[in-house]
């Protein structure tokens, strides 16, 4: 069987996500006996637009994007949006809480109307996405069991439990605990609950899960004595353009 | 003969450099109408994100800035976040940050050596070909590179992005047994990078001359990278708060970047200008690494960045060891980080691989960021890789086409441009 041929892409974003591929490291020449890996700008100079899988990361921020993503999808067999700015816009949905001309103006001054820009959309706002891989970053072992899966023909494990879960499992300390606010009990799970291993609050970087419990988090919130603007901002953080969120901000 | 030439060199979304942009170069009959490097990234407006959030969120939001200075624009988060609110960090927090910090440099620059860098001397397209013909290059490299991922671990969570590093100190301290083992893992690692400096010893760096002017941080202390004052080669010495005397920002049409430039003209920030301005400092290691490789201060080829960036790799290694051994003496003291809002500007002005990076913020009495500005050190690049990509065209208008072409692809790469951190900004037309 010939090898799949991979490519990488990326819009908007820190190329954090390519980097935790990198660093894979040993495994990573594993990989490269698997497959044929034909784009990958960060790293190599050859080019090709014959390939099977293709891995986006980053946000659409800009008109130009879009022919250039619909093209990698047109091209591609599976695509997989890796990382949260491709699977929920991750951070660089905060700027949508502004107008882009509000923010072409904070960050440029007067230069501000010469340039172009509109809201921030994940992936899935534009072109079908086959498997999500999220985080922010994403979790490098869980790359490679998609990969695997890939390879295998099976289909890639999507997580559906919290944070929470994992990290109970793991016996870490609640950060409640520790007087930190968490969203760990509504947020999408697969990272081991990193976060409060380190003793730090979940920030939701892999989206909140479909069936959460909204209002019950938010009494939580308020309980441990979070202020309206508190919780906004921890609705907020990577989480702006969920879904769930933009109608739980809607009066029912 | 160069005035009968006429060249046209277009090179779009220019490959092994973190970000998007494209080098455009044309002469009309000996005449250079254009040479550019046109930064076409998509714009993400980190400043206009961060303000009207907390000023304890700042760390986390702005080191989404840029994968591979990660730990950089956390660190540049802290300090103006902590000077803002007049917090001072206890000097155990302060070495840990170090630490990190240097694990950033060595991971950066060994990427950047080994994957972006070396291909073009090697005659090949990228590292992956490498992966089958010098296999035991590769996995030196990302040994070395798994080196800096396991001190980011143990002392943060992770190197992208960082948990525990917060305003006020750490979430999660390591203990003296895991630095320990750390400590014994990088001195396994010195063999890796003495081999490292032998095979560079082999590569031929390009033969270019053009004086700038150096900026860098500047400490009695140490070799300035965590702090210090702004220091420049001609001579000026600025504190932290006045950055905007030497950056001075402006927008340029073909550039989504903000550059910058001092009233000399343009300059240079990065390893090159570090070890060029602070060279005594550098630990006994990478003196020799730099005797080794015939680099003498003070070095005006650009392409020679490649080889500051190997003698700052020995110095970091050194220096990290020195900090381990020093926390391992000491022993890890419990402390909980509990910041206070405090009304104040601050500015963290922090030497990252690619040269000085500067966050300021000014925060209101409830702790509300109401003014940022981030300055990343290849926007302060910016103009003088145009200015070297002028003088070298004319140098090497003699060669064939695409030997000028990769001569400039080098250059640029040797600055190890980092188009997604410069462009925190905004977007021309696409071109
Ligand atoms: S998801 Fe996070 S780590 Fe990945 S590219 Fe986006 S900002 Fe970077
Ligand atoms: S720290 Fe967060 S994720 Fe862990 S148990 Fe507590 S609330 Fe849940
Ligand atoms: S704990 Fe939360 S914020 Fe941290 S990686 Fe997991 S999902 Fe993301």
């Amino acid at each position: 069987m010939a090898k799949p041929r991979i490519a990488f892409f990326d819009f908007a974003c820190c190329e954090g996500c390519q980097l935790q591929v990198i660093n894979l490291e040993a495994e990573l020449l594993d990989v490269l006996d698997h497959v044929d890996i034909v784009t990958f700008r960060e790293a190599m100079s050859e080019k090709s637009d014959d390939y099977d899988i293709a891995f986006i990361e980053g946000s659409i921020t800009r008109a130009s994007d879009i022919p250039r993503l619909e093209k990698i999808r047109e091209n591609a067999t599976v695509l997989i949006a890796l990382g949260a700015c491709a699977t929920i816009a991750g951070v660089n949905a905060l700027k949508n809480r502004r107008t882009p001309q509000e923010n072409l103006r904070i960050v440029y001054g007067d230069d501000g109307d010469k340039f172009e820009t509109f809201p921030v959309r994940p992936i899935d706002q534009v072109v079908e996405v086959d498997y999500y891989l999220h985080g922010c970053p994403i979790d490098k072992n869980e790359f490679l069991e998609m990969v695997k899966a890939l390879l295998m023909g099976t289909a890639p494990k999507q997580w559906t439990s919290a944070v929470c879960v994992e990290c109970k499992l793991r016996e870490n300390e609640c950060v409640y605990d520790l007087g930190r606010l968490c969203m760990g009990p509504i947020s999408r799970g697969g990272c081991d609950a990193i976060c409060p291993a380190y003793g730090n609050s979940c920030e939701a970087c892999r989206g909140i899960l479909p069936d959460a419990n909204i209002p019950s988090m938010v009494e939580v919130l308020k309980a441990h004595g979070a202020s309206e603007a508190e919780i906004e901002r921890r609705f907020t953080n990577f989480t702006a353009i969920d879904k769930l969120v933009q109608e739980m901000e809607q009066p029912q | 003969m160069s005035d009968t030439i006429d060249l046209n060199i277009r090179i779009d979304h220019l490959t092994r450099v973190e970000g998007h942009g494209n080098i455009v170069v044309d002469m009309e009959a000996g005449e250079l109408t254009q040479c550019k490097l046109e930064i076409v990234e998509a714009p993400r407006f980190f400043e206009a994100m961060l303000e009207g959030r907390l000023f304890t969120e700042a760390p986390h939001i702005t080191c989404r800035i840029c994968g591979i200075c990660s730990v950089g624009h956390t660190t540049a988060a802290l300090r103006a976040a902590e000077t803002a609110i007049g917090f001072s960090p206890s000097r155990q927090t302060v070495q840990l940050r170090k630490a990190m910090l240097h694990a950033e440099f060595i991971q950066s620059h060994i990427l950047h050596l080994y994957f972006l860098a070396a291909p073009d001397f090697l005659g090949v397209g990228s590292v992956i070909p490498l992966a089958e013909t010098h296999k035991d290059v590769v996995k030196r490299a990302l040994r070395l590179k798994k080196l800096a991922n396991d001190a980011c671990a143990v002392i943060g969570g992770r190197h992208v992005h960082p948990i525990s590093l917060v305003v006020g100190g750490f979430t999660k301290l390591p203990t003296v047994e895991e630095l320990q083992g750390l400590r014994d893992t990088i001195v396994a690692a010195l063999p890796d990078v003495v081999e490292t400096v032998a095979l560079f010893k082999t590569l031929e760096i390009p033969h270019f001359l053009r004086k700038t002017e150096y900026i860098s941080l500047k400490s009695d202390e140490e070799y300035a990278l965590y702090e210090g004052d702004i220091y420049s080669s001609y001579g000026v010495m600025l504190p932290p708060r006045r950055y905007r005397h030497v950056t001075n920002e402006h927008v340029l049409d073909h550039s989504t970047a903000k550059r910058t430039r001092t009233a000399f003209g343009t300059f240079m920030v990065g390893a090159l200008a570090r070890v060029n301005n602070n060279f005594d400092q550098l630990s006994e290691g990478a003196k020799a690494v730099a005797d080794e490789l015939g680099f003498k201060t003070p070095c005006f080829n650009p392409f020679m960045n490649n080889v500051a960036q190997l003698i700052e790799t020995r110095h970091c290694i050194d220096d990290l060891v020195a900090i381990l051994d020093d926390l391992i003496a000491t022993g890890i003291v419990d402390e909980i980080p509990d910041p206070q809002p405090k009304a104040g500007r601050g500015v963290g002005a922090v030497e990252v691989p690619r040269g000085i990076l500067y966050h300021d913020y000014e925060i209101d009495a409830e702790g509300i960021l109401t003014q940022v500005n981030c300055i990343i050190p290849t926007g302060q690049n910016l103009s003088n890789i145009e200015a070297d990509m002028r003088e070298l065209v004319h140098e090497v208008i003699d060669e064939p086409k695409d030997q000028i072409a990769l001569k400039l692809e080098m250059l640029v790469r040797a600055y190890d441009p980092c188009i997604s951190c410069s462009t925190h900004i905004l977007d021309v037309e696409f071109v």
